[in-house]
């Protein structure tokens, strides 16, 4: 995984440790007097970029302009893109402005969203699925799974997420429309967060099924002046209720039409859900939604409303609309296989200290033995979050003891006690 | 004698996520029409209360609408539990709705209630066992 949509702006930083104190992962340590990230550990939640005080952390995405290197172009807008805006009663505007900053067509994610509700309506009524079924909408999460939670992988919702439904059908329809061909066509995600860029650029698939991830902010800007010209939206409205309500957390599960559910938001929440499931203790739960960013999509850093706000206004845009305006059977070209997901998710488990037992064990002892040498205040001056982790750090070699003030002050002191 | 558009609907009590439906198509047809957006407006927010009742209550159950010069008129029945206490019901706040569809939003218990502040009359028509008709006015003129 040597993508990702998270990163430093080095003059920027400070050196300070507010995002290595605040990454669920420990994957940012601080070397030279700069916020360095770790790779294999990040799961793209976007935290960091929400905590640093100096913005150094920035989003990566990519930038509106890009949608003019293709003939045909198709907007995919995720449902949380429509609370950031004001006095909506509807979201046909909102389509319409998308045609006027210079997209060809509009399919909405929200009406994706519900075909995938359909499906999984069906799947979690199933006896013999691995339950709880944990949903695979928040790209964060299925990280999390992958580098801290492995064993959890089998239950994994096996249905794409929308936003690869849209795609797909989007892009079928844009052939079929225009008769151009696949590479002519860009289908472009606006998105709430920076984890869907890394997801969408750098899939578990084979195949990228979109062409660009653009920001929902930067859309946001540009679609104002452009809203401001439409008396009356032309464009349809493509998804009710169910297809709205998954901008927020809770809104994916309470879909689904089963008593049995457990929703729950932000990065830590979600750690500590995964314990309880993999401690056995939700095996009577047919399906765990868990949303990195609290409130869901509408908190997604890339967004601009308060996400409590925006919540509000999703109720409003979403009342006295059907339940289900997309189903299925609206694109009958497609069945249900075709949005199964086809890879098997791999474990990239940074956990482990060793794939052999016995190395592992030795590693474990040295960790404890450095450990016990350490003041245990957690100050991060090392530039590691924990002393644990700079425990970790030492006994693995990609830290000096030294590099911890206490160790080098007792050190310096001439204490002979100290044994390192 | 001036003309009058009829259109019907089945609401299908089995599949929830199709309620909704028909008075969204009612909607478009009024939009089309170029009656006033006040008037599309009441229509909407009534038959869609009323269409939601159906389905969550009583199984589904038929609409009929009549569009006129002077008034447009709504008609959903059903063949569910019916209603035991109809002044009840008129509360606000009050609603039998299940868990699965209060957890969508529904049972805030105003289904009635807004359905008589935006309708010009309301007739209903029910017995318990046997069914209810709901009979919404919306005057044009």
């Amino acid at each position: 995984m040597s993508f990702h949509s998270v990163t430093l702006d080095q003059n920027k930083c400070k050196g300070c440790i507010n995002c290595i104190k605040r990454c669920p992962t420990e994957a940012i340590r601080v070397k030279d007097g700069h916020a360095v990230i770790l790779s294999e550990r990040c799961i793209d939640c976007g935290e960091c970029i929400r905590i640093c005080p100096n913005h150094a952390k920035k989003a990566v995405y990519d930038k509106l302009d890009i949608i003019h290197n293709y003939k045909y172009k198709v907007a995919l807008p995720a449902p949380s893109l429509y609370p950031q805006f004001n006095n909506l009663e509807s979201a046909e505007i909102i389509l319409d402005g998308l045609k006027r900053i210079g997209f060809d067509d509009v399919f909405e994610v929200a009406a994706a969203a519900e075909i995938v509700s359909e499906i999984s309506r069906r799947i979690v009524k199933n006896e013999d699925i691995k339950r709880p079924v944990i949903s695979n909408a928040c790209p964060v999460i299925v990280r999390l799974v992958q580098v801290r939670f492995p064993k959890l992988i089998p239950h994994i919702h096996n249905v794409l997420p929308p936003v690869e439904v849209a795609a797909k059908i989007a892009r079928s329809e844009a052939i079929k429309k225009t008769g151009l061909k696949d590479e002519e066509i860009g289908v472009f995600f606006i998105s709430p967060c920076p984890a869907k860029v890394t997801a969408l650029h750098h899939p578990n698939s084979v195949k990228k099924t979109v062409d660009g991830v653009l920001s929902a902010s930067e859309v946001y800007l540009a679609l104002l002046p452009a809203l401001k010209k439409i008396e009356t939206p032309e464009s349809e409205h493509s998804a009710g209720l169910t297809g709205l309500s998954w901008s927020y957390t809770g809104g994916e599960s309470t879909s689904l039409l089963v008593p049995k559910y457990l929703a729950a938001d932000g990065i830590e929440n979600c750690i500590k859900i995964l314990d309880e499931i993999e401690n056995g203790k939700l095996n009577d739960i047919d399906f765990v939604e868990l949303d990195a960013c609290f409130s869901g999509c509408v908190g997604g850093c890339l967004n601009i409303e308060n996400p409590y706000v925006a919540i509000t206004k999703v109720r409003k845009i979403r009342k006295f609309k059907p339940v289900s305006v997309t189903h299925l059977s609206t694109y009958s070209d497609f069945s249900v296989d075709d949005f199964m997901s086809d890879v098997s998710l791999e474990s990239s488990n940074v956990i482990k200290l060793a794939d052999d037992p016995k190395t592992a064990m030795e590693i474990m002892l040295k960790i404890d033995e450095i450990e016990e040498q350490l003041p245990g205040i957690d100050c991060a001056a090392c530039g590691s979050p924990s002393c644990s982790c700079f425990a970790q750090d030492v006994a693995t070699g990609k830290a000096d003891i030294t590099d911890c003030v206490f160790i080098l002050n007792k050190k310096l002191s001439g204490d002979k006690t100290s044994d390192c | 004698m001036s003309t009058a558009l009829k259109m019907s609907f089945v609401i299908d009590g089995t599949d929830f996520t199709a309620a909704g439906e028909a008075s969204t198509a009612v909607k478009m047809k009024l939009k089309k029409l170029g009656v006033s957006p006040d008037a599309i407006r009441r229509v909407a927010i009534a038959m869609y209360e009323a269409e939601i009742n159906a389905v969550i209550h009583a199984g589904g159950g038929e609409a009929d609408v009549t569009i006129d010069s002077e008034k447009i008129v709504i008609v959903i029945s059903d063949k569910g539990k019916g209603i035991p206490d109809v002044d009840l019901a008129m509360q606000e706040g009050y609603s039998t709705a299940p868990d699965d569809v209060r957890n969508l939003g529904f049972g805030a218990g105003m289904g009635l209630p807004n359905i008589k502040k935006y309708t010009d009359n309301l007739e209903i028509e029910t017995e318990v066992g046997k069914g209810t008709r709901l009979t919404m006015t919306i005057n044009l003129l």
